[in-house]
């Protein structure tokens, strides 16, 4: 298992680079086609990167608050069958403050599922990661306070139905 | 005395420690990052808000449906889905197609779920995904909606 999730983070690290070694390949071959685009171009992102720069540096420091507040384990002790309301309660706050990529909690969440945890609560968990704490100032720089806060709170009960349904459609 | 001064290093251990593991992981998705920033830098330039129309703004609901499609299909960080949402924004495509892509980017994952399937069973993975891309389009209408009622 801790295979797996060594070679997709290994994947996702040379996915990235690929990636940005296209976009570059794609910006030498228009440079050479038409200079002045490529220039622009180049300016434009330039301008989008300076105004991220400031909101960047306050996301690494949340994620390093979460890293070092909650562990992954402690999370997982609170998901277990049985727990009624409280595991679906447990479940939306578990996936809102866990943190790092989804697939390292793929294994956590089969290994609970062994264990007796219901369906829902895993799905409840995985849809509540679309709700990041530390990105949460960004999402609220481009789109407003009260789009955030809406948008958050309908994530939530979305998490719930889908939940419920994924229950609905075990038995 | 020494036990309370060795806890209080080994907290401050762990806690440069997180922060050094926050700013590995962030690290790891700047390739990513700057990518697209060079990409949008490009469509900033390059695409025309009446190409960017002429496949974005069919009807309303088709609108939504490509939004949550193109959500669905792509993966990554959710920061650069913010970023991507506010530029289609300014290229005039509505916030009800941009929430439908926000939500899909984070809940519905067709780039994991080959991951999710061989992990977590088949059949969750492909009936999460369908229900929340699904969900995707119901949240993105409920929020725009409420958002504008109380404007």
């Amino acid at each position: 298992m801790k295979d797996k999730i060594r070679k997709e983070k290994e994947k996702g690290k040379w996915v990235g680079l690929y990636f940005l070694g296209l976009v570059i390949i794609l910006y030498l071959f228009i440079f050479f086609l038409n200079f002045e685009n490529a220039y622009n171009s180049l300016k434009s992102s330039w301008d989008i990167l300076v105004k991220l720069i400031p909101v960047l540096f306050l996301v690494v420091f949340l994620m390093g608050l979460v890293n070092y507040l909650l562990k992954p384990k402690a999370i997982s002790k609170h998901l277990g069958k049985g727990s009624g309301a409280r595991g679906w309660v447990f479940s939306v706050l578990a996936g809102i403050i866990s943190h790092g990529p989804i697939y390292v909690w793929y294994p956590l969440l089969k290994e609970l599922r062994k264990q007796g945890m219901r369906q829902g609560l895993a799905a409840v968990f995985l849809y509540n990661r679309a709700i990041k704490i530390p990105l949460l100032p960004v999402l609220v720089y481009y789109f407003g306070l009260a789009f955030a806060v809406i948008l958050l709170a309908f994530t939530i009960i979305a998490s719930l139905i889908e939940g419920k349904i994924m229950e609905m459609l075990e038995h | 005395m020494n036990n309370l001064k060795h806890n209080d290093d080994k907290k401050q251990k762990n806690l440069l420690f997180s922060f050094y593991k926050s700013f590995k992981s962030f690290g790891a998705s700047v390739p990513v990052l700057i990518g697209v920033i060079l990409l949008l830098g490009l469509f900033r330039v390059n695409v025309s808000p009446r190409l960017i129309s002429s496949i974005f703004r069919g009807d309303f609901f088709g609108d939504v449906l490509i939004g949550s499609v193109f959500g669905s299909i792509s993966a990554g960080n959710p920061l650069t889905s913010y970023i991507i949402g506010a530029e289609l924004l300014k290229e005039g495509i509505s916030l009800f197609a941009v929430t439908a892509f926000l939500v899909a980017w984070v809940t519905v994952g067709i780039i994991q779920l080959p991951a999710e399937a061989a992990i977590l069973g088949k059949q969750f993975a492909l009936k999460r995904n369908l229900i929340s891309f699904v969900l995707a389009i119901l949240v993105s209408l409920a929020t725009v909606t409420i958002l504008m009622m109380i404007r």
